[in-house]
C-alpha cells in the first residue's frame, strides 16, 4: 500500500506515522507537503497530530485552507481512506469531512497520558482487526479534545453507528471518570456516514510496537491493511 | 551620533570603570552608544563568563566518546553506529520569575535552537525546576506559569519532555530556578559549527523579524533582583513556538545540502553575539548591513537591532554561491531570510546600517577579551552552624506511619503527574521509560540502542557542604542511569548561583567546581557543555547553591533497560549497599522537625562505583525485575515508590529492616548514599547475592513483593511490630494527589 502523510507547517506526528507504516509495517509512503495540489496515485492519507499553525486561531482553522485540502476532500469523496489523528481529526472538522467541533478541554490543560477507548463499531475500515467491544489502551496528548456536536447530529451519529470509539475504563465501561476531556458523551473517535473517513484523538502511532510497551495501536493500522487487502 | 558616554550611561550598562577603560584602549577612542551597548552584553557575566571561566577550566572535558566539548552551541558525544548525541542544558531563571510563561517557554526555546543549531534533530527534554512553597498565591502562579510555559513551547515543537524534577524550598520564592534541558542526535559527520570561515562568504539572516523586545535580556541575567524587580518585565523576551518549528526543519533541509559552513542561533544578546562569535572562532571579520536586517517594526535605532533578543532567529554563513538555494528554503518554510554580510579576513565585526558605519569592533576583543576576574572567596561565617547538628536533641520518630506520609506528601518527593501530565513526552514515539522512573529513556532509531537521561542536584547538600553536595549530585545523577541499564558517557551542567562578587557565594562555587571535577574524573564522565547563572538572589538573599546537572547514558541494548517499580508479587526485594546514620540534610529532617541541618550524607566513590557496576552486571545478566535509587526519604519512601510508581498495577511489600544501634528514623528516613533497591524472581535469589558478595557489594534480601499494603518491620527476626503499615492505595493516593491538591487551592 502506498501512504500519503500531509505535512502541514507545525505539523509534528508526521514522522511518527510515516514511521509504523514504513518501518513497522512494510508499506511505502509519500510525504506531501501542504502547497501540493495532488495525492500522487496514494492509496490512503494520513492527516498527522501537530499544531498547525501553531493552533494560534481555533486548532485546525487555517490548516483547512491549505492546497492540499482541496485534493484531500476529492480523494474522500472519491471513498478513499483518510485517517486524521489529534490534530488531523480538529482539520477534518474544520474542513467539513467529518461533524462536529473541538473545545478547550475541560480541566483547560493540555493533557498527555494513555487513556482507554472501547471499540463501539468493529466494522469499519479503521477498526475490522478489533473484536466489537474491545477496549485499547491508547495515549493522547492535547489541550483541544472535547468534541461537540448538536443533538439532532449526535443522534444520527449514533443511529449511524459512526461513534467508532469512546473513552471508557480499563475495564470497558463508559463513565465520566474515564473522560479525559470532557468530550461529549466520552467521544473518542468518529467516521463519517459513507465510512471512510475516520478522526481520532488518541495517538494509535505512538503505541504499536513491543519495544514502546504497548501494541494496541497497531490494531487500527492493521484494519486499513485489512480493509485494503494488503497482506503484512 | 554625538552622544556623550557619561558615568551613569556606562553605569546603566553594568560596565565598571576599569571594563569602560578596557574598551577605550581595545577601540583607541571612545566607544559610540551602540558599541557601549554591544560590549556591555558580551562582557556581561552572562555572556563572558567573567567570574567562572578561571574554575571551570578545571573540569574534565575529554574523553574517548567526546567530538566536541564546551565553547560550542552543546557537546556532542559518540554514540556508536555513525551517529552521535548533542546535548545541553541552559537556565532561564531571571525572565521566569518575572514572567513565568514567557519565561520559561523562551527558555526552552534557546535550548533546543542550540542543539538543532549543530546539526542534530532534538529528540527530548528535560527540565529541572526550583519553586518556594506551594502555601503562597505568587509561588502556585510562578508554578503554573511555568510549567504551561515549558508546556506550550516544547509540545508545539513536537520534541518530547521526558523527564525533569522539581523541588520546593522557600529560599526560592523570589528566585525561581528554570533550567532546561535538550537532547538531539546527529550524524557524526554532519555536525555543523558556528564559525564564519571563508573570507568573501556571505552572512545570511533568518527566522522571525527582531523586534524591540529582550533589549537586555543578558545583563538582566547578570544581576540581582530587589523589589523593582517585575517592572524589568519588558526585558523578557516572547516565544513563538511555531516559529520556532519551522525554523528547525528549515535548518535541518538547509544542513542535509552541502549549503553551509558555519551557523549559530541569536540567543542572549542576539544579532551582536551571533556575529562576533562565529567571526572570532574562525579568526576572521564580518561586514554586517543592518539596512537588510528583517524587522518587525520601522525606526528601530542601530542599538536596538544589535541588541534585540527577539526569539527564533539564526544567522548562517553560507557557501559562496549558494545563497539562492538557502532562501529558497527558508521561503518555503515561510521565513524571513536577507543577506546581511559577508565574511572579512581583517578581524573587524563592522556593522553598517544605511550606508554609514554604526560599530567597528574587533570580533574576538568583543567574543573573547572580555574581564576575567579572580574574585575573592572564603566560607561564610554561619558554615559551621548549619553543619553542626546536636542529633540527642531530636527525638527518634515515634508514628512511623505518620513521618512516611509527610514525606510521601511533601511536595518536592510527590508524585510530579500534574507536571508531566501537560507535557507531551511521547511524540517521536521513543520514550521507552517515561516521567516518573530513575531515569528516562528514549531508543535510537534505526538502531538497538537507547538513551538515558536524568537531572539531579540536591542544593541542600550543597548548602551544608557544597564540595560534597556536589560530589553527591554527580554520583546520583550516575546511579539514576545505572539503575535505568545505562552507562554514563556525557555530563552537561547548569550552575546556578548567588552573587559572584560575595566572597562567601564564591566560595560555594569553586567548592562546587572542585566536587563536580573529583567526581567526575573518579567515574570518567566528561563534562562536554554548559552553563552559569549568577546572581539568583533578590535583596540580598541567595538561593541555595545549585549546581545542576543532566546526564546521559547509553543503553547497548534496548531490552537491557530497567525500571523502577516492582514488578510481580513473590519477587525478593533485595537492598544493595549499606544504610549509616546518615540524617544530616534529609528531605525527613526539613519535613518532621524543620531543620536544613547536618553534614550531607557520607559518600565513597569507590564504593559507589562498585554498587553502581553491580546492578549494571545484574540487569545484563538478566537477573532482576527492577531497581530503583534510594534517594530523598529514604529507604521507605523509595521502598514506597517502587510498591506505586508503576504504570500497571501497584504492589504491595513485606520488608523487614535490621538496626544495629542506629535511630529507627535514619534506618527508614535516612539519605545513605550508595543504596539501589532491586527486585528478584526467588529462583535468581542465589545468582543475585553471589554477583553482589562477588563484587564485594553489601547484599541483604530485605523482603518480598505481594499483598495490598506496604509492611516494614524495623528490628530483629523476632520482633513483631509493623513500624510501617499502610495499605498501597493509601500512600499511593497522598503521594499521587499532593502536587494537585496543593496547587488548587485559591
Amino acid at each position: 500500500m502506498n501512504v500519503g502523510v500531509i505535512v502541514f507547517p507545525g505539523s509534528n506526528c508526521d514522522h511518527d506515522c510515516r514511521h509504523v507504516f514504513q518501518t513497522v509495517l512494510g508499506q511505502s509512503v509519500q510525504m506531501i507537503w501542504h502547497k501540493e495540489t495532488s495525492l500522487k496515485g496514494v492509496d490512503a492519507v494520513v492527516l498527522p497530530g501537530g499544531f498547525s499553525y501553531g493552533d494560534y486561531l481555533r486548532t485546525g482553522a487555517i490548516a483547512r485552507f491549505s492546497p492540499v485540502m482541496g485534493a484531500v476532500k476529492a480523494f474522500a469523496k472519491d471513498g478513499g481512506a483518510v485517517i486524521g489523528i489529534c490534530n488531523g481529526f480538529q482539520i477534518l472538522l474544520e474542513a467539513g469531512l467529518l461533524p462536529g467541533a473541538m473545545l478547550r478541554n475541560k480541566s483547560l490543560h493540555f493533557i498527555c497520558k494513555d487513556v482507554h477507548v472501547k471499540v463501539e463499531n468493529a466494522a469499519t475500515a479503521f477498526t475490522e482487526a478489533c473484536e466489537s467491544g474491545q477496549v485499547l489502551k491508547i495515549p493522547v496528548a492535547h489541550a483541544d479534545g472535547n468534541y461537540y456536536t448538536d443533538p439532532v447530529t449526535l443522534a444520527a451519529m449514533q443511529a449511524n453507528a459512526q461513534i467508532v470509539l469512546r473513552y471508557c475504563t480499563p475495564e470497558g465501561k463508559v463513565t465520566p471518570e474515564a473522560n479525559p476531556n470532557g468530550s461529549l458523551d466520552n467521544i473518542a473517535g468518529i467516521i463519517n456516514p459513507e465510512g471512510n473517513v475516520l478522526g481520532m484523538m488518541p495517538h494509535p502511532e505512538r503505541c504499536a510496537e513491543d519495544v514502546l510497551g504497548n501494541k494496541d495501536g497497531k490494531l487500527i493500522f492493521l484494519s486499513l491493511l485489512k480493509a485494503m487487502k494488503v497482506k503484512v | 551620533m554625538s552622544l556623550v558616554i557619561t558615568k551613569e550611561l556606562i553605569a546603566q550598562h553594568n560596565l565598571t570603570d576599569d571594563e569602560f577603560k578596557k574598551i577605550v584602549e581595545i577601540l583607541g577612542r571612545e566607544p559610540n552608544l551602540t558599541e557601549l551597548g554591544m560590549f556591555s552584553v558580551m562582557w556581561s557575566e552572562h555572556c563572558s563568563y567573567k567570574s567562572s571561566r578561571v574554575h571551570l577550566k578545571k573540569l574534565p572535558t575529554t574523553g574517548p566518546r567526546v567530538i566536541q566539548g564546551p565553547g560550542e552551541n552543546a557537546g556532542v558525544v559518540d554514540i556508536g553506529d555513525g551517529l552521535c548525541v548533542v546535548f545541553k542544558m541552559e537556565s532561564h531563571n531571571h525572565p521566569s520569575f518575572i514572567e513565568p510563561y514567557q519565561g520559561a517557554a523562551t527558555g526552552v526555546g534557546g535550548i533546543l535552537r542550540d542543539v538543532f543549531t549543530m546539526g542534530a534533530r532534538p529528540i527530548a527534554l528535560l527540565d529541572s525546576l526550583r519553586f518556594g512553597g506551594l502555601d503562597t498565591a505568587k509561588n502556585r502562579h510562578i508554578v503554573k506559569g511555568v510549567v504551561a510555559g515549558i508546556a506550550g513551547y516544547g509540545n508545539c515543537m513536537g520534541v518530547p519532555t521526558v523527564g525533569g524534577e522539581v523541588v520546593f524550598n522557600d529560599i526560592y520564592s523570589l528566585n525561581p530556578l528554570v533550567n532546561a534541558f535538550c537532547l538531539g542526535v546527529a550524524q557524526k559527520d554532519k555536525i555543523f559549527l558556528g564559525t564564519a570561515a571563508g573570507v568573501g562568504n556571505p552572512v545570511i539572516y533568518f527566522g522571525s523579524k527582531t523586534g524591540r523586545d529582550g533589549i537586555h535580556g543578558a545583563t538582566m541575567a547578570s544581576d540581582s533582583f530587589d523589589d523593582q524587580s517585575e517592572k524589568k518585565r519588558p526585558t523578557v523576551q516572547v516565544g513563538d513556538p511555531f516559529q520556532e518549528k519551522l525554523l528547525l526543519e528549515a535548518c535541518l533541509e538547509l544542513m542535509a545540502g552541502d549549503l553551509l559552513v558555519g551557523i549559530q542561533d541569536m540567543g542572549a544578546a542576539g544579532l551582536t553575539s551571533s556575529s562576533c562569535e562565529m567571526a572570532s572562532r574562525a579568526g576572521n571579520g564580518i561586514d554586517l548591513d543592518l539596512t537588510h536586517v528583517p524587522r518587525r517594526e520601522p525606526g528601530m535605532t542601530p542599538y536596538e537591532l544589535m541588541l534585540s533578543e527577539s526569539q527564533e532567529r539564526m544567522l548562517m554563513v553560507a557557501k559562496a554561491g549558494k545563497e539562492e538555494e538557502c532562501i529558497r528554503i527558508c521561503k518555503k518554510w515561510d521565513l524571513d531570510v536577507a543577506v546581511v554580510g559577508k565574511v572579512t579576513g581583517d578581524g573587524i565585526l563592522r556593522v553598517f546600517d544605511q550606508g554609514k558605519i554604526v560599530a567597528e569592533i574587533p570580533a574576538k576583543s568583543l567574543a573573547d577579551d572580555g574581564p576575567r576576574y579572580e574574585r575573592p572567596y572564603s566560607p561564610p561565617g554561619y558554615q559551621d552552624m548549619l553543619t553542626n547538628l546536636n542529633y540527642d536533641a531530636l527525638p527518634d520518630v515515634k508514628d512511623a506511619n505518620a513521618a512516611l506520609l509527610a514525606l510521601l506528601e511533601s511536595p518536592t518527593i510527590a508524585s510530579k503527574r500534574w507536571v508531566y501530565e501537560q507535557y507531551d513526552h511521547m511524540v517521536r514515539t521513543n520514550t521507552m521509560v517515561r516521567p516518573g522512573s530513575d531515569a528516562a529513556v528514549v531508543r535510537i532509531k534505526g538502531t538497538n540502542k537507547a538513551v538515558a537521561m536524568t537531572v539531579d542536584c540536591n542544593s541542600r547538600y550543597c548548602l551544608l557542604n557544597p564540595y560534597e553536595g556536589a560530589r553527591l549530585a554527580v554520583a546520583e545523577a550516575a546511579r539514576n542511569l545505572a539503575c535505568s541499564g545505562a552507562e554514563p558517557i556525557g555530563l552537561t551542567d547548569c550552575l546556578n548561583f548567588g552573587n559572584p562578587e560575595r566572597p562567601d557565594i564564591m566560595w560555594q562555587f569553586v567548592m562546587a567546581i572542585e566536587g563536580m571535577k573529583d567526581a567526575c574524573e573518579h567515574f570518567k564522565i566528561p563534562i562536554v557543555s554548559g552553563n552559569v547563572s549568577f546572581y539568583n538572589e533578590t535583596n540580598g538573599l541567595s538561593i541555595y547553591p545549585t549546581p545542576m546537572l543532566g546526564m546521559v547514558g547509553l543503553i547497548e541494548s534496548v531490552d537491557k533497560t530497567m525500571t523502577q517499580w516492582f514488578r510481580e508479587d513473590g519477587d525478593d526485594i533485595i537492598l544493595l549497599g549499606a544504610t549509616r546514620e546518615d540524617l544530616g540534610g534529609s528531605e525527613y529532617l526539613k519535613v518532621q522537625h524543620s531543620r536544613e541541618q547536618g553534614s550531607p550524607p557520607y559518600l565513597n566513590l569507590e564504593t559507589e562505583q562498585t554498587v553502581q557496576s553491580c546492578v549494571l552486571q545484574l540487569i545484563h545478566s538478566g537477573l532482576i525485575q527492577s531497581a530503583h535509587d534510594c534517594s530523598d526519604g529514604g529507604l521507605a519512601v523509595a521502598l514506597a515508590e517502587c510498591c506505586m510508581s508503576g504504570p500497571g498495577q501497584m504492589r504491595g511489600a513485606v520488608v523487614r529492616l535490621t538496626p544495629g544501634r542506629q535511630r529507627i528514623d535514619s534506618i527508614l528516613f535516612g539519605e545513605s548514599q550508595s543504596r539501589i533497591i532491586v527486585s528478584a524472581k526467588p529462583a535468581q535469589r542465589q545468582a543475585v547475592l553471589d554477583q553482589a558478595q562477588q563484587m564485594d557489594v553489601p547484599v541483604t534480601v530485605v523482603g518480598a513483593v505481594g499483598g495490598a499494603s506496604l509492611v516494614i518491620y524495623v528490628g530483629d527476626e523476632r520482633s513483631t511490630t509493623k513500624t510501617v503499615d499502610l495499605p498501597v492505595a493509601t500512600i499511593a493516593d497522598r503521594w499521587g494527589l499532593s502536587l494537585e491538591r496543593r496547587l488548587s487551592q485559591e
